[in-house]
């Protein structure tokens, strides 16, 4: 934070005038430590990484100001993440102790700390610079520009980088007709799961009858395994309000909503101060710009229901009401939040808007495949070396996300399936890696783009369980209002539930396969339409997984209870006795130094044993 | 200036009214803000006394059986008195293929409390939740706002012994 603007900007100009003061102050070499403050960051203890450099600022004579919090960098595998300019030095996993060491050499110095930089995994040479790591090359970063760059609680930081250039020239260069056209050329599609044309969206709304028009933004991301929006909100909230209110003007509104997850306080907090910054000088509130457009907008905390996240359901939500979906015969553009013709985008979507109105549709056209342009953030998670937030050019192959960016599989595993779209997405198997990352083309694969979860699993997941997990995961998000996915899903996860405890029966695979086809036709919203895309998914790809659990009685992952054994290894029990000695059932049995058995008869598969010995000498089988 | 006698309204209220006009105010009185009221009633008490849902539904007008349809709709909403320590389990997918279910079923076990509940000695409240969107810790368990990377059953559960009957750390009640 450099200088706080108190005076209203009444003009493209006094913005204009602002940002040439904000860049004016800013010397070429000057040393700015940058400290993620994101939540993954922040878990691993960065503010207190933070108020040390603050402290160790006060100490040595550094402007207290160079040391700056900044918003998720996307590398949350690797944090907390401290980057130090000049140079754009990138140092992971920084802990306390490291704090004194960074600043006596790098920020008073000029050196960098060899052991904190990232160390390729292979090659084991140090990178300097985040681009010089292959997590981040492959990257095309436009939504995540600047998270990680800028103080998302600072509007001078945003201003400073560009912010609201586009908002300037869309309410003084272009007419409401040319905005919008330049959104619908630019072929930009709703990155919340659906994947409608923006553009589309935004003149049928515009084209309604009725008013107040509203527009809203869905930040209630619900899917489990995805953070990308809460990690935009959280690190650039001002991108997204200024693609709202751009938006808004296209299509003739005055008033928005921002629907935030309840789970995510620090989006909440980093939109709140937004708002009000944006309202102190102008930038919301009447006459935005001495351009004669109003336009405000309001914050509502989710209550913690997944099915918020349908676009009906967070309007019976805004209104005050439990978040049930209504069938969609009139579309909410037409008739939305109060009656009302309301426009809903994502998080995602609203912060690609301005963008596309600085750079044009041409240029936002030229990234991408043929039907889906841009890029995607996606969450990379689990069972991956490098978990983390990438920002890709739709298009790209999944072998390359997983495998160049995410650093393939952990610990050596092979890979087995990548789950995308959240709960009602499906599961790709290796066969299909070198598939296109596009809308299409994951439809094809009978799962979906949806909001950008990508979950890497690993041979030791059951893909049978990972169906009854999202199933079972459904069963309680399901509002309960139509039949079909308040009984069809309470009757897949019945199935589910018996084939993994070993009880399934021969004709199983049907009745899932008929009740999904029933699903999909007959339920009310997208979340019952799309539920039983877990359950095909891993039945289309992984039948046999299926197979071995109803005819063999047999779990080939080894995670189903009662569908495998524990054997001691006799040349890696060292007989310490403390699995003997832990076994609930005294199952097992042995003298000092013999190897232990387990007595098959006795044991109950509970898994003490496995998880007590610590020679890794339990072993399924 | 006027004295402090007159600063008292005409007819005294009680603390918990006052609470309600407060919120009610807040949001001028907007039936549309009433997920936010409700919120706003849970960060003041904790969770939703009944008392104060009656008091809510006759200032606005509307009919307590909506407030109710509301309170158990949304998870966020507790009908009953939190525990001392607030513990929140991540069991999205990537906590769920980490482990994070085993770890769910041995505290229940461990503490005899269910999911969604509070411990018989009300020492903390339990609440699994899906997914807080810190997958590169998974399994995460959040101690009063305080995040715990990396979880296993045992470090879950020493985690949640050490807890004091002291009061809960000061992080998490920042907000207004």
């Amino acid at each position: 934070m450099i200088v706080a603007v108190e005076s209203r900007l009444r003009s493209p100009e006094d913005l204009a005038e602002m940002r040439e003061s904000l860049r004016a102050r800013r010397r070429p070499g000057e040393k700015i430590v940058r400290i993620c403050i994101g939540t993954g960051c922040a878990a691993k203890g960065s503010r207190r990484i933070y108020d040390l450099f603050q402290q160790a600022a006060r100490e040595t004579g550094l402007a207290v100001e160079a040391v700056k919090c900044v918003g998720c960098h996307g590398f949350c595998e690797r944090g907390p993440i401290v980057v130090v300019e000049p140079g754009g030095i990138f140092y992971q996993g920084v802990e306390e102790p490291d704090v004194a060491e960074i600043v006596r050499e790098t920020v008073i110095g000029g050196r960098p700390v060899e052991r904190l930089l990232y160390e390729d995994p292979i090659r084991k040479t140090r990178a300097g610079r985040a681009d010089d790591i292959p997590f981040y090359r492959a990257q095309h970063r436009i939504v995540l520009a600047h998270n990680g760059v800028i103080d998302p609680t600072s509007i001078e930081d945003y201003i400073e980088v560009g912010g609201y250039s586009a908002l300037a020239k869309a309410l003084t260069q272009m007419t409401s007709e040319e905005v919008l056209e330049e959104v619908e050329r630019s072929g930009l599609r709703g990155r919340g799961g659906g994947g409608f044309p923006t553009g589309r969206k935004w003149r049928s709304c515009r084209e309604a009858h009725g008013s107040p028009k509203y527009v809203i933004c869905n930040g209630d991301e619900g899917d489990p395994g995805a953070f990308m929006d809460r990690s935009i909100m959280e690190g650039n909230p001002h991108s997204v309000i200024e693609g709202m209110i751009i938006g808004a003007y296209a299509i003739g509104s005055s008033q928005g909503y921002i629907y935030v997850r309840n789970e995510y306080p620090l989006a909440v907090e980093h939109l709140r101060i937004a708002i009000e910054r944006d309202r102190e000088i102008g930038l919301l509130g009447e006459d935005i710009l001495g351009s004669g457009f109003s336009f405000d907008i309001r914050i509502n905390r989710g209550g913690g229901a997944f099915v918020c996240g349908e676009s009906t359901a967070l309007m019976a939500s805004l209104e005050g009401r439990p978040g049930e979906p209504r069938a969609k015969y009139v579309h909410t553009v037409e008739s939305g939040l109060w009656g009302k013709p309301t426009n809903l985008n994502n998080v995602e979507t609203w912060a690609n808007v301005p963008h596309i109105i600085n750079r044009g549709s041409e240029w936002f056209a030229s990234i991408g495949t043929e039907n889906s342009k841009g890029t995607k953030v996606f969450s990379l998670v689990g069972k991956v070396v490098n978990t983390g937030l990438v920002e890709v050019p739709m298009g790209i192959t999944l072998r390359r996300i997983v495998e160049e960016i995410g650093g393939g599989v952990r610990d050596g595993k092979a890979f087995k399936a990548v789950q995308t779209g959240g709960p009602s997405g499906g599961c790709i198997p290796a066969q299909h890696l070198d598939a296109r990352v596009d809308f299409d083309e994951l439809t094809r694969l009978g799962s979906m783009m949806g909001s950008g979860g990508m979950i890497v699993m690993d041979e030791d997941t059951c893909m049978v369980g990972v169906a009854r997990y999202f199933l079972n995961f459904l069963r309680d998000e399901s509002c309960g209002k139509c039949t079909p996915c308040r009984e069809g899903l309470a009757q897949m996860l019945y199935i589910l539930d018996r084939i993994t405890h070993g009880e399934g029966k021969p004709d199983d695979l049907d009745k899932l396969e008929q009740l999904a086809v029933l699903l999909e036709g007959a339920a009310l919203c997208a979340l019952g339409k799309t539920a039983a895309n877990p359950v095909l998914s891993t039945i289309r790809y992984f039948r046999d997984e299926y197979v071995a659990h109803i005819e063999q009685r047999r779990c080939p992952a080894k995670q189903c209870r009662g569908l495998f054994r524990y054997r001691i290894e006799p040349e890696l029990c060292k007989a310490c006795g403390i699995c003997r000695k832990a076994c609930p059932v005294k199952a097992i049995s042995g003298a000092k130094k013999t190897p232990h058995v387990i007595d098959q008869e006795k044991c109950t598969l509970c898994g003490t044993c496995f998880d007590k010995c610590p020679f890794g000498a339990i072993v399924k089988v | 200036m006027t004295t402090a006698m007159n600063d008292q309204p005409a007819t005294a209220l009680s603390d918990d009214e006052r609470i309600i006009e407060k919120i009610v105010a807040r949001y001028a009185g907007d039936v549309g803000m009433l997920i936010p009221m409700m919120q706003d009633i849970q960060a003041e008490h904790g969770y939703l006394p009944v008392a104060q849902l009656r008091r809510l539904a006759k200032r606005l007008q509307v009919p307590l059986s909506r407030i109710y349809a509301v309170a158990t709709f949304y998870a966020s909403f507790r009908l009953a008195p939190k525990g001392l320590h607030e513990v929140t389990l991540c069991v999205g997918t990537v906590c769920h293929l980490k482990g994070a279910g085993h770890i769910a079923e041995v505290i229940c076990k461990e503490f005899q409390v269910e999911a969604g509940g509070t411990t018989p000695d009300g020492l903390f409240s339990f609440q699994p939740v899906n997914c807080v969107g810190a997958c590169a810790l998974a399994p995460v368990m959040i101690v009063d706002g305080k995040y715990h990377a990396s979880m296993t059953p045992q470090s879950a559960l020493k985690i949640l012994h050490d807890l004091s009957a002291e009061k809960p750390a000061p992080e998490k009640e920042s907000r207004k």
